[in-house]
């Protein structure tokens, strides 16, 4: 009952909320994609205005890029304890979600999928897409530390409670 | 569940609910640790009512039965004719840029989200809570701080990478919202010329409230290149478009709400 699929849970942890996406991951010349700005980047690089008149020339006065700085990864202060945590089951509208977050020297190092949906070709076919993706999420938002996402095509939550739930287990 | 031990001294509990609806999934994160639960419960209550209403998937929704005309408006329940409204008001406001009747249909979706939220949220605020969020599907309010002293952290989605984030802006007691061309089942037509819309990669809107910056980002995108600056004349609402161009273009007010 996919409907019925409600998730309660209490945590204090960071929260991480990640994305699913249904098409192929995209392969080169994209717009630079990071996980947030650093402080100087933000102060360095800011949005230009836009000018109500009209476009903005291509050429030329060219807005300022989109941030092309790596995030700045956070010192070890996470309180994570070190170890292998599996997460709850979760339930989406396509099948259950769990994972298993590996901590090491305080920081996630990887997260396995023990449980993705499968139950039909397409779920599978955009698990074997988004999975990798979300790792790379989880990886990444460890230093973000983003509380929701704007944009969304679909929010994988029960990737994310699931990730949520080993690391209450990691910080217990 | 094991006691979780608090990344920082004096971080409130935090209840998150989630349901797939509307199509997509709504998330309520709710900090405030005295709101009864049954908060969240009427909360979800009124989402269901809503996908009910106004769902144009459901052959048997008021709005799909308005659209074809086996209902006219003043049949309609108070909440469609106030939504209604609301739409005409935002087509003159954007010259026409932003019309929930093109094509023959009668589709209020890219205001109805980001108004449902924000009834939800007068929900919440009567039942006392002051620090939660709520995103629907990408539709994005939230209210006070997830943790005292902070803002909510809202990452925009990257308009070509679905993992990755453009931005981060950090808000209190506002409303984001963001149109892109990447949307799931939304392929989002210009009204004034016929064919999808062509211009940025994404919109994204701030302002206070859910309901015009979902409209108004919906709008700002089929604009193109002049959506943000439309949106700068409005007062109170702020724009940011990632453009094909691998360039941002936006309001003077987003600098401040961009965090590292």
């Amino acid at each position: 009952m996919p409907y019925r699929a409600a998730v309660t849970l209490a945590a204090t942890a960071a929260a991480l909320m990640l994305l699913l996406s249904f098409r192929t991951p995209p392969s080169t010349s994209l717009l630079p994609a990071v996980a947030t700005p650093t402080p100087s980047a933000s102060a360095a690089t800011p949005a230009p205005s836009a000018t109500p008149s009209g476009a903005p020339p291509s050429g030329g006065a060219s807005p300022t890029p989109a941030a092309t700085q790596t995030p700045t990864p956070t010192p070890s202060s996470t309180g994570l304890k070190n170890g292998t945590f599996t997460g709850s089951a979760v339930s989406n509208p396509f099948g259950n979600v769990q994972v298993q977050v590996v901590v090491a020297g305080g920081r996630i190092t990887d997260v396995k999928a023990l449980q993705y949906p499968t139950a039909h070709a397409q779920s599978a076919y955009i698990s074997s897409i988004v999975v990798p993706e979300l790792r790379t999420e989880v990886l990444q938002a460890q230093s973000a530390r983003i509380n929701l996402i704007s944009g969304a095509t679909y929010t994988s939550e029960g990737y994310a409670q699931s990730v949520q739930s080993a690391l209450d287990q990691a910080h217990a | 569940m094991p006691e979780p031990k608090p990344v920082e001294a004096g971080a409130p509990a935090r209840r998150v609910r989630l349901e797939p609806l509307m199509g997509t999934v709504i998330t309520l994160d709710l900090r405030d640790a005295a709101v009864p639960t049954a908060a969240a419960d009427s909360v979800f209550a009124w989402f269901h009512e809503v996908d009910a209403v106004f769902s144009t998937f459901r052959s048997d929704s008021e709005i799909s039965r308005l659209s074809r005309g086996e209902l006219s408006e003043s049949q309609c329940r108070r909440e469609v004719r106030e939504v209604l409204g609301l739409c005409e008001e935002v087509r003159q406001l954007s010259g026409g840029s932003f019309d929930v009747r093109h094509g023959g249909t009668l589709d209020p979706s890219a205001l109805v989200k980001g108004w449902s939220v924000e009834r939800a949220a007068g929900l919440l605020t009567t039942a006392g809570a002051r620090n939660f969020a709520i995103n629907a599907g990408g539709d994005v309010l939230v209210r006070g701080e997830p943790v005292p002293g902070q803002p909510w952290r809202v990452g925009v989605r990257h308009p070509e990478v679905a993992d990755r984030v453009a931005a981060v802006l950090g808000v209190r007691n506002l409303a984001v919202a963001t149109s892109g061309a990447y949307e799931r089942g939304r392929h989002i037509a210009d009204p004034r010329r016929g064919g999808p819309a062509s211009g940025p990669l994404s919109m994204t809107v701030v302002g206070p409230s859910l309901t015009y910056a979902d409209a108004y980002a919906t709008a700002a995108f089929v604009m193109g290149d002049d959506g943000a600056g439309w949106v700068g004349g409005i007062g109170g609402y702020e724009a940011l478009a990632i453009t094909a161009r691998g360039t941002t273009v936006s309001t003077p007010g987003i600098a401040a709400l961009i965090v590292p």
